[in-house]
């Protein structure tokens, strides 16, 4: 594997090696991630779900993504 | 008779009760216990998704934010910063608007930060969100906290969890007394009673979790929690009699033998 190719992110803590060119709608993908229930930060900065195609990830990117969960 | 519908930041509610979503078994139990508490709206936090395990129930699967409101809140922030950040990622995830506020200032007695709880209050509103506050009974904070704009006033009754009831019904009557928005007796509720005490003060609604979740029969309690409010809220409309120390008999002399 070339090594060159391959970015490091962490997404929700976890840390994933992913290729480079890779977009925030490719990492939804990945995760199989509902998107219409969830909202993600890039760097903590929040972003427009309607833009992810057009985001590509750069090494050591911070990415969260939450949702709703029981609370009070 | 008159109908009496509950508003908050002009959107409309029958029901008066308020209920949280965490502290259940599980979904299916919550969204049990909703139904039958008749609630419209609920509490619901942020979280991060688990990416690892896609088997993990998701919350909207269960309770449909489309008949019920979701009323997101900032569970577990103690710093303006992370509720303002919490809060713009609510809305982020479905255009919520109407947002419940809470930054807690220890953790111990989850008292709010009063503080901090305005100065998020101040940058929510001006950023366009209905805030719908958690504070302390202080009456002077909360008029600030109204004076800033925020869409209800949400006292506790006593701490988060702690089932104590109103502690404080001098504060709670002063700030109905000078609270123009709805006023919302949040955290503390035990049993229906203070529910129905939170009610005849005359507050607007009262939102209760743990107090439904945790109690052996959530379901059963869902249900005492549901007529408690529209007890309590019936009580305060009808006008009660004037308390008296004097015995005053209910039926007549005129007949006696």
């Amino acid at each position: 594997m070339n090594k060159k190719n391959k970015i490091k992110i962490v997404v929700n803590g976890k840390l994933l090696t992913v290729n480079i060119k890779f977009s925030l709608k490719n990492l939804i993908e990945k995760l199989k991630t509902p998107i219409n229930k969830v909202a993600i930060e890039l760097n903590e900065e929040i972003i427009d779900k309607k833009k992810l195609n057009k985001i590509f990830l750069k090494n050591k990117d911070k990415i969260e993504i939450v949702h709703f969960i029981g609370g009070g | 008779m008159k109908s009496d519908i509950f508003k908050i930041a002009n959107k409309k509610f029958e029901s008066r009760l308020i209920v949280g979503t965490g502290k259940y078994k599980n979904m299916k139990e919550c969204a049990k216990a909703i139904k039958i508490s008749g609630a419209e709206i609920v509490t619901v936090a942020v979280r991060r998704v688990n990416i690892l395990d896609k088997s993990k129930p998701i919350l909207m699967d269960y309770i449909d934010p489309k008949k019920i409101m979701y009323l997101p809140n900032t569970a577990g922030c103690f710093t303006s910063k992370d509720a303002l950040r919490t809060l713009r990622l609510a809305r982020e995830i479905g255009g919520w608007k109407i947002v419940k506020l809470e930054v807690l200032g220890d953790k111990k007695n989850l008292f709010p930060d009063m503080i901090e709880t305005l100065k998020s209050t101040e940058v929510l509103t001006k950023e366009g969100f209905k805030v719908m506050v958690y504070c302390n009974d202080d009456p002077l904070m909360c008029k600030r906290l109204e004076n800033s704009g925020a869409s209800a006033i949400m006292p506790l009754a006593a701490p988060i969890g702690s089932g104590l009831g109103i502690q404080n019904k001098t504060n709670i009557k002063i700030l109905r007394y000078q609270t123009k928005v709805p006023l919302i007796i949040d955290a503390g509720i035990g049993q229906a009673s203070d529910a129905v005490e939170a009610m005849e003060i005359g507050c607007d609604a009262v939102l209760i979790n743990t107090a439904i979740a945790k109690a052996k029969n959530p379901f059963q309690m869902a249900e005492a929690m549901k007529y408690a409010v529209i007890s309590g809220r019936k009580s305060f409309l009808s006008g009660r009699i004037a308390p008296n120390l004097q015995g005053s008999p209910s039926t007549t002399k005129k007949g006696i033998i």
